[in-house]
């Protein structure tokens, strides 16, 4: 019985062990769940969960955590893709591809072993052994056959007495020759293609496209450019270092001297005295450059001028007033723009006297000595000497020149000029090709007839009228001025008494015709109408005056300076009887002033002295004045209006005269 | 040329000035009133802001040509001119 419930417990362990059937009535049978111990214990829900079970060719046992280096990103990078086959069974099959090598091997002895067993077998055929053992030694003989019938057939290697051996020669030393050339010159080339450049091509080939031209119709000469004098320098073309440089170090004098006088060119520009305007009608000069040269130190500025085209350029004649003090003289060019050194110099013999500048050709100067000679001198030129010069032979003076006019070119297009001297002879020179061909025009004489007398008069001054061509007034050493014709040469034709010394400068107003002016070492300045006898207006300035001048921009407006070293200005139209200005301009009282000149354009003086000083001022505002438009109505411009202006002020003189009378 | 060397001279002489330099074709100074490092430094250094400001100055007008460049600094005032392939400095202090 023992044996029994083993037996049944043993089935039942059996049982328990089989999966279906027999668990299954178990489980009927029993209706009681017996949970192995080690089961995982669920709810209920959990129990109802349904689990779906996918069927999925992937490798269970392929990694999937493989991780390789990835040598880019320079770290370890899982791999994504995994071989997922899994290899179950191998077995190598003994078949072989019937064109393969081994397979035609083969089969080329196998035919022999075929040829060989087709013949045995129809021999002996019931015994199975038979074949085989002479089957095998068969094989031998087919092997041996073979080898001796096809000598062709490749030699099989023999696995058992095989055997290889290699020798190798003596290898020769490798030797290494190279021969390296010269390398070409290497230069590294860099250019910029700008417009610049391609422009400047262009006008190379243009100027050897006209140089070629040129040379076939053969032209011997090229015709100077007019260059503007300021740029002119002297160039050599030895090819010289430093001239290449010549133009550039010209400005730069100039800026130099442009920096360090700044202040003073920005004042010429732009300052207006505006104290002006309580100053009421007074005026100032304000003192800008101060110009002078070492080596005219001795001289006294006996003359100036202004150029008409640069007005940036005026001349300064040197010389001396002083007759036991005489030696060289210079023609000195200053230029605003450099006040430190001249532009031009020209030394001379003998003292200049006077100057005048060409009006429309500004490069040539006309200049009078004390010596009597005139000369012409042409800036365009090199060189120091005057381009014409008279001599004794051709007609120069016999005692100092002192003025020089140029004329308008005369009917052969000559440029001619008139210079005046204290021996008496008024004498106009003509520029005819290299010589200067004098014409004496009048010979003054103290009775107004033509005398070749010893006692001519002592003619200091000439003036000629700007539009009446002919008619010019010269004043003398005795004071009167004498009004004179070109085409009278024998008389004057008006006389005028006009200083009791000697007259120093006498000028016609630039906009009205008929009215000039005088001055003279007797202290006073005379305006004079030249129809008329008497002068307009005179003034006492105190002091020999040395120089008068009209100022180009008002008709009413003149200033002069005496030998106390003031400059007066007055303006005729604001005040009739004073100077609206006076001013003292040089620093040692003993300073005598000799010229005074209005620059054409800018509102500046200059004045020389007897030191050889040249001093430029800038007239203030109240100097400067133009009449006032009335309200509503426009400024008429123009000479008309200086001309009206000063034909009010003599009227308002002649009326009371014509009342008086 | 004497003319040249004098206003050279006179510049140099001039109140203000430091020093001129005067630069041949190939960028070695040939005159100048300063020491020659200096002199060899100013012109290096010069030589191409004026080839540039030359450029410039023709790029936009090819008609154009450049006179002269001038550099205001806080010390001095330097001035350069390029002429016929060759260069002209003036260092000059304005303000004494």
């Amino acid at each position: 019985k023992v044996p029994k419930p083993t037996k049944a417990s043993s089935k039942k362990k059996v049982e328990e062990g089989v999966d279906t059937g027999d668990g299954w009535d178990e489980w009927s049978h029993g209706k009681a769940l017996t949970k192995p111990a080690d089961q995982l214990e669920l709810t209920e829900a959990e129990l109802k969960e349904e689990i779906t079970r996918i069927l999925t060719a992937n490798n269970p046992h392929a990694p999937q955590n493989i991780v390789r280096y990835s040598f880019k990103e320079r770290s370890y990078k899982p791999t994504s893709v995994v071989d997922q086959m899994a290899v179950h069974f191998v077995l190598e099959g003994s078949l072989l591809h019937q064109d393969s090598d081994e397979a035609r091997r083969l089969r080329s002895s196998n035919d022999l072993i075929f040829s060989e067993t087709a013949t045995i077998d129809t021999g002996a055929e019931p015994d199975e052994e038979k074949p085989e053992t002479p089957e095998a030694g068969e094989e031998d003989r087919p092997d041996s056959v073979a080898s001796k019938t096809d000598k062709k057939e490749p030699k099989l290697t023999n696995q058992f007495n095989f055997s290889e051996r290699a020798s190798q020669t003596l290898n020769n030393p490798l030797r290494e020759r190279s021969c390296q050339t010269e390398p070409p010159p290497r230069s590294i080339f860099s250019a910029t293609a700008n417009q610049w450049e391609i422009y400047d091509v262009y006008v190379e080939e243009l100027q050897k496209q006209e140089k070629n031209k040129e040379k076939q119709k053969a032209i011997p000469s090229k015709k100077d450019n007019e260059k503007s004098k300021k740029k002119m320098m002297l160039m050599e073309t030895q090819g010289d270092d430093f001239t290449k440089v010549g133009k550039a170090s010209k400005i730069f004098e100039r800026m130099v001297n442009q920096n360090t006088f700044d202040d003073i060119a920005q004042d010429f520009k732009y300052f207006e005295d505006a104290s002006d305007e309580f100053r009421d009608q007074e005026g100032t000069l304000l003192p800008l450059w101060k110009f002078q040269y070492d080596k005219a130190k001795r001289l006294s500025v006996t003359a100036l001028c202004w150029n008409n085209k640069y007005q940036d350029l005026f001349a300064v004649g040197m010389g001396s007033y002083d007759f036991s003090k005489q030696g060289r003289g210079m023609l000195v060019f200053y230029s605003l723009k450099n006040s430190a050194f001249p532009e031009y110099i020209y030394p001379t013999n003998s003292g200049v006297l006077c100057l005048h500048i060409h009006e429309q050709h500004s490069h040539l100067i006309a200049v009078g000595f004390y010596d009597g000679c005139v000369a012409v001198y042409n800036l365009k030129e090199e060189g120091l000497e005057p381009v014409y010069k008279s001599t004794a032979k051709t007609g120069k003076h016999t005692d100092p020149v002192w003025q020089v006019r140029w004329q308008n070119d005369d009917m052969d297009n000559n440029h001619n000029f008139y210079s005046v001297s204290s021996d008496g002879r008024v004498v106009s020179w003509t520029l005819v090709k290299n010589e200067l061909v004098f014409t004496d025009i009048i010979r003054l004489s103290v009775n107004g007839a033509v005398s070749e007398g010893p006692e001519g008069l002592v003619v200091q001054r000439l003036t000629f009228h700007k539009q009446i061509d002919y008619l010019f007034l010269v004043g003398t050493e005795e004071g009167k001025i004498h009004k004179c014709s070109k085409t009278y040469s024998s008389q004057f034709l008006e006389t005028y008494n006009a200083h009791s010394m000697a007259v120093d400068a006498v000028k016609w107003n630039p906009f009205h015709p008929k009215v000039f002016i005088s001055c003279s070492s007797d202290w006073t300045v005379k305006i004079w109408d030249h129809t008329i006898n008497t002068p307009m207006f005179t003034f006492d300035l105190n002091a020999a005056v040395g120089d008068v001048s009209w100022s180009p921009y008002s008709s009413t407006v003149f200033a002069a300076v005496t030998t106390d070293g003031t400059v007066h200005v007055f303006d005729l139209n604001i005040n009739k009887y004073e100077a609206i200005c006076q001013q003292s301009v040089v620093a040692k009282k003993k300073t005598k002033l000799t010229h005074i000149e209005f620059n054409p354009i800018y509102p500046i003086i200059i004045v020389g002295d007897d030191r050889g000083y040249v001093t430029s001022l800038k007239l203030s505002p109240n100097l400067r004045k133009k009449p006032k438009a009335k309200k509503g109505q426009e400024l008429p411009k123009g000479p008309e209006v200086e001309i009206a202006k000063m034909e009010k002020l003599l009227s308002l003189l002649r009326e009371p005269e014509q009342n008086a009378v | 040329m004497a003319e040249v060397e004098e206003t050279l001279k006179r510049i140099e002489a001039h109140k203000g000035v430091i020093g001129t330099i005067v630069v041949n074709a190939e960028g070695i100074p040939i005159r100048t009133n300063l020491d020659n490092s200096t002199a060899v430094q100013y012109a290096g250094l010069l030589r191409h802001l004026t080839m540039l400001a030359r450029s410039t100055v023709r790029d936009i007008d090819p008609q154009n040509d450049l006179i002269v460049l001038r550099i205001r600094t806080k010390k001095y005032e330097i001035m350069v001119a390029p002429e016929n392939g060759f260069l002209l400095i003036v260092i000059q202090n304005p303000c004494e």
